[in-house]
């Protein structure tokens, strides 16, 4: 990394929010905190980004970084895409906080749709970004009565939903947003993580929240919150992956990407967190792909 | 309004809350454990961790009760100058500031409906000492068990029975600050 001048420019106020809505945003999480898995309502700011790009997760983000903070962003894992790159620099710009791809050296870790590989530390807070955190809102489209069914605790349609997968396909379909109970008492869509990363939401050691912009709902889990996947005594929650190692580091143990080569059915099959793979080749690990 | 009103806020609001919040929100996801905050000198007899609070979280959107002796004129101005927010009646406040005793009876504030549970009060509550010991706690945000010297354990375990529904509280003595949300549950 090459030596950064960490200043925020001074138009902005610190990290671009006004303190106003830090303030609405920061007693929104308190209460998110306070309740795990409830979807606070909050009055979602327009952000110098398109909806879609992480304006939920922009703005908690923003809520809760100090100038002392290392901030690092991930899409599907990865550091180097658009995504994590532009949000990455917005914060360089408007809070002068620090940013690394490490994910051991990061305090605040944004992330689009996966959780780090590495395993997350008391000192660490992990910010989701959500596109729609209810879970229920394709089974029931109507607000008014989805806020009544987590008030009622009535959750059976997401067990019919998950039973209709078994019947239609013999194993639950749902691959990714696999809904959890948390502390059991919310259902919570845990953003559109692969089910993979579901048992990482539970009794993980960092404080993780869940920003949806658009939707306007803010939720979370306090560290060592039980967060339990949905699923039938006869047909457990399974965390499936693709059946291969990594082809550039060989692990297998972490959640993989496929990717086309060419049109004769040449694939390799790659870790999706970027960081967890670049350390593991520097540690000398190579896959079967490996240039 | 005398000058004491004018004095005492965040010398730097933007980052000096934003550290206040950090430790607000360590103490509220990690109940049992006592953070540090800083950055405000409010006037007697509100100690600088609560003024700090309230400067943080405060606002003209959330009514402030003050109770007992918390409810003096010199910090009604301060509160008035340093964050505009509207002081009230326990029935609708969103925060409540005061010695515990002065703060009861806890049935007078809102916990919320089925609905929206995060329509509670935050009491905040001065402490004349604030240590981690004491009641047993444990649930979200506690490994395995914590403890907090809280000033009425029976009470609170009552909270937590509302369960979604309920107050939370911060704890304030000196410049500590501590938390119980109502997700706790009070051994």
């Amino acid at each position: 990394m090459t030596v950064q001048d960490y200043q925020a420019e001074p138009a902005y106020n610190f990290a671009y929010l006004d303190e106003q809505t830090k303030r609405m945003i920061r007693r929104a999480i308190l209460k998110g905190l306070a309740v795990p898995g409830y979807q606070v309502p909050f009055a979602s700011r327009e952000m110098p980004m398109p909806y879609g790009w992480g304006t939920g997760g922009v703005q908690v983000s923003a809520a809760v970084l100090t100038p002392d903070d290392r901030f690092k962003v991930i899409d599907q894992g990865a550091d180097d895409t658009t995504h994590a790159v532009s949000i990455r620099s917005f914060f360089e710009r408007t809070a002068g906080v620090e940013t690394t791809t490490k994910t051991a050296l990061a305090s605040v870790i944004q992330t689009r749709h996966r959780i780090p590989e590495a395993a997350l530390t008391e000192d660490q807070i992990l910010v989701y970004q959500v596109p729609i955190p209810e879970p229920l809102r394709f089974l029931e489209p109507r607000e008014s009565e989805t806020r009544k069914m987590h008030s009622l605790e009535e959750y059976g349609l997401m067990h019919v939903k998950l039973y209709e997968d078994i019947s239609r396909h013999g194993h639950i379909a749902t691959s990714y947003a696999y809904p959890v109970r948390v502390e059991g008492r919310y259902v919570m869509d845990p953003s559109p993580i692969p089910k993979f990363d579901n048992p990482k939401l539970d009794d993980c050691p960092a404080i993780q929240l869940f920003g949806a912009g658009r939707e306007q709902r803010i939720y979370a889990l306090p560290p060592y919150t039980k967060s339990v996947s949905l699923d039938f005594e006869d047909h457990p929650f399974d965390p499936s992956k693709a059946a291969h190692p990594c082809g550039l580091c060989g692990a297998e143990d972490s959640y993989l990407d496929e990717v086309i080569l060419d049109d004769k059915g040449g694939r390799l099959f790659v870790c999706s967190d970027t960081d967890y793979c670049e350390e593991r080749q520097a540690q000398g690990h190579r896959g079967k792909d490996a240039a | 309004m005398d000058m004491l009103a004018l004095e005492g806020g965040f010398a730097d609001p933007a980052r000096t809350a934003a550290h206040a919040f950090r430790a607000v929100m360590a103490a509220m996801a990690r109940p049992g454990t006592l953070q540090q905050i800083a950055g405000a000198r409010p006037p007697a007899p509100l100690s600088p961790a609560a003024g700090a609070v309230l400067l943080t979280l405060c606002d003209a959107d959330t009514p402030v009760h003050l109770a007992g002796a918390a409810d003096c004129p010199a910090l009604r101005d301060w509160i008035a100058f340093h964050t505009g927010a509207p002081i009230t009646g326990p029935a609708d406040c969103a925060f409540a500031v005061g010695a515990w005793d002065a703060l009861l009876p806890l049935n007078a504030y809102p916990i919320g409906t089925a609905e929206y549970p995060d329509r509670s009060a935050t009491l905040i509550v001065e402490m004349p000492k604030l240590t981690a010991t004491g009641t047993p706690l444990r649930g979200p945000g506690i490994k395995d068990r914590a403890a907090l010297s809280l000033p009425d354990p029976e009470s609170c375990a009552a909270n937590a029975a509302l369960y979604p529904l309920g107050l939370d509280f911060v704890f304030t003595c000196g410049d500590t600050v501590a938390a119980l949300p109502r997700s706790t549950e009070v051994l």
